[in-house]
């Protein structure tokens, strides 16, 4: 291992030699004080940060070109982290309360971490399956955790089955793009095809680009691959729903992003219409059966839908090279924004849950405005950011996405965006209305650590939208090269 | 370069056929056992294609994915079982169709 290597994977290191460390210091750790595992897993996680933000700005490429630092790594890495951070924080006394306080929940937590950073870093199609699997295997786990009780279990099954379906996919699309240019390395795939005809070799390619698409369309939950979505994100455990809706999200965007706009943009002639059409279902099928729901998990689950669906609008643009480097920054930038917004929401919602998945319900929101005014105006701004009004970062975020679109010449998507946005209105400011407006005697959780992170991502949803142009140069240096 | 007599294509009708057979059968299949059985033929259909390309293109690449693939399919059977095995001592069925307490 030379040092560049080192140097590239040293973040990745450690976090993983940390989690295996923390796998066997939680034995010796009884039951009732796992909070110091808890804090290892935070401690563990701080640390890595502080390792990729040492390494910001640097460039380099380890393992033979297989692995890369570089801006748009670090970018995700520290979100990564940050929302790793965060699900260490609500998860805490979530465990204890709802009586499910296993140390091992850390360590699958870490571990997954570790594969979305090593989604982030990337360049070649082994690393991307790899990366795909080490994140999603544990989730599959996490997403149980709640066993023996039935709608946990469901929820891992389901995500399980079709998560490795969708494994499938990608790795036969991998196949055939490996069939069709003789490598896996992107960077080599980019001069294959800037070399010359395939001839049958490329209808290989976009049939391989195109199943890899519908395998991380399963991921980052776009229509129609979003079945598993509500089921899963309903009955899964709610700090792993909310890490899953960060962290899994941003890392499927990750891969779509690396192996699009980095080895595909040639490709973009035949993918453009499937990318526009993804964005433009996701959108409005998420917003369309959001307005039933009357569980705000589930309500939850098909607004991530959606904006999974706003996400793609800004990557339908990626073969434009005028405009690609402004899709990636928009993304990456919306990505930021519907992680703190997302965490905030789903914080507030863990506010309010009993055991046995009760105090689900929207209703149970009533009366939360006089009896909790705090978590009521927290949950407030965290309906206007999902919806994209002020004074919220979502409002900017959704303004640079749909820029991006009107840039690349898809006004009619930027449409669909803004018409599909004022739908989704409805159903945010219900939540609103119910808290407000109707009567009712909900018993919020007062435990500090979710109390932080309801404050801490309601003020970041507030505060971060006064500095859109420091946030978004972030996200352009982060560009891929 | 050929393999024997046997060409190229006739290496990937069959993995196309097993891909398909696996991907219809996580459809159609109502045992999440047999499910998970559908994806491997999946996995496997991907990893006779990538020896075949491996061969043809006469690199070690190919082949090695193909180690990882298995690999991590193994790590996924686990997970997998151990899934289904919880799943069955609370509901005493696999069976897809009944895992319904979550709708909406």
């Amino acid at each position: 291992m030379t040092q560049s290597d080192l140097i590239t994977i040293l973040p990745l290191l450690a976090l993983v030699v940390w989690a295996c460390a923390l796998l066997l210091v939680d034995l010796f750790i009884p039951k009732g004080r796992k909070g110091w595992t808890a804090l290892l897993a935070a401690a563990g996680l701080a640390l890595t940060m502080g390792l990729t933000l040492a390494q910001a700005g640097r460039e380099a490429s380890g393992f033979g070109g297989m692995l890369r630092l570089d801006g748009f790594s670090t970018f995700l890495n520290v979100l990564f982290l940050g929302s790793g951070l965060l699900g260490v924080a609500v998860a805490y006394g979530y465990l204890k309360r709802m009586d499910l306080e296993r140390g091992e929940f850390y360590s699958l937590l870490l571990f997954s971490i570790t594969g979305m950073m090593l989604m982030a870093q990337a360049a070649d199609l082994i690393v991307i399956f790899l990366a795909l699997e080490l994140l999603s295997i544990p989730l599959y786990v996490l997403a149980a955790f709640a066993r023996p009780r039935a709608d946990s279990e469901e929820a891992g099954l389901k995500y399980f089955l079709l998560g490795a379906f969708s494994t499938g996919f990608v790795v036969y699309g991998i196949t055939l793009v490996f069939g069709a240019t003789g490598t896996t390395s992107l960077a080599k795939i980019v001069e294959v095809l800037a070399a010359g005809s395939l001839g049958t070799g490329s209808l290989l390619l976009t049939i391989g680009a195109a199943l890899i698409l519908v395998g991380f369309s399963f991921k980052v939950a776009a229509v129609p691959f979003h079945m598993w979505t509500p089921d899963v994100y309903q009955g899964a455990p709610t700090p792993v729903t909310a890490f899953m809706s960060v962290g899994a999200k941003a890392a499927g965007f990750a891969a779509l992003m690396r192996i699009f706009v980095m080895a595909f943009p040639s490709l973009s002639a035949d993918l453009t219409p499937v990318l526009w059409a993804l964005a433009a279902l996701t959108m409005f099928i998420g917003n369309i059966i959001a307005i039933s729901q009357t569980n705000i998990k589930r309500m939850l689950a098909y607004s991530s839908i959606a904006h999974a669906g706003y996400i793609l609008m800004a990557l339908v643009a990626y073969g434009n090279p005028a405009v690609a480097a402004d899709s990636v920054a928009s993304a990456l930038f919306y990505l930021v924004a519907y992680a703190v917004t997302s965490f905030g929401a789903w914080s507030v919602v863990m506010s309010l849950e009993k055991p046995d998945a009760k105090g689900l319900e929207i209703n149970d929101f009533a009366g939360l405005g006089r009896r909790n005014p705090l978590l009521a105006a927290a949950m407030t701004i965290f309906m206007l950011s999902f919806t994209g009004m002020p004074p919220t970062l979502g409002l900017v975020g959704k303004f640079f996405l749909f820029r991006t679109a009107i840039e690349g010449g898809f006004i009619g998507l930027a449409i669909i965006g803004v018409l599909t946005s004022l739908i989704s209105a409805y159903y945010y400011l219900r939540v609103v209305v119910t808290m407000y407006m109707r009567e009712g005697e909900p018993q919020a959780e007062g435990e500090y650590w979710l109390t932080f992170t309801t404050v801490v991502t309601a003020l970041a949803t507030v505060v971060l939208q006064f500095l859109p142009a420091a946030l978004f140069a972030l996200a352009a240096g982060a560009v891929l090269k | 370069m050929n393999f024997g007599s046997i060409p190229l294509t006739y290496y990937l009708v069959l993995s196309a056929a097993l891909f398909t057979m696996g991907a219809l059968g996580v459809l159609i299949r109502r045992n999440a056992l047999i499910i998970f059985m559908s994806v491997e033929l999946m996995l496997n259909a991907a990893n006779l294609a990538f020896v075949a390309f491996a061969r043809q293109y006469g690199v070690f690449t190919g082949q090695l994915f193909v180690f990882f693939v298995m690999t991590v399919a193994a790590a996924e059977v686990a997970v997998g079982l151990a899934l289904i095995v919880a799943i069955f001592r609370t509901k005493h069925s696999i069976d897809v169709d009944q895992m319904s307490s979550l709708k909406g």
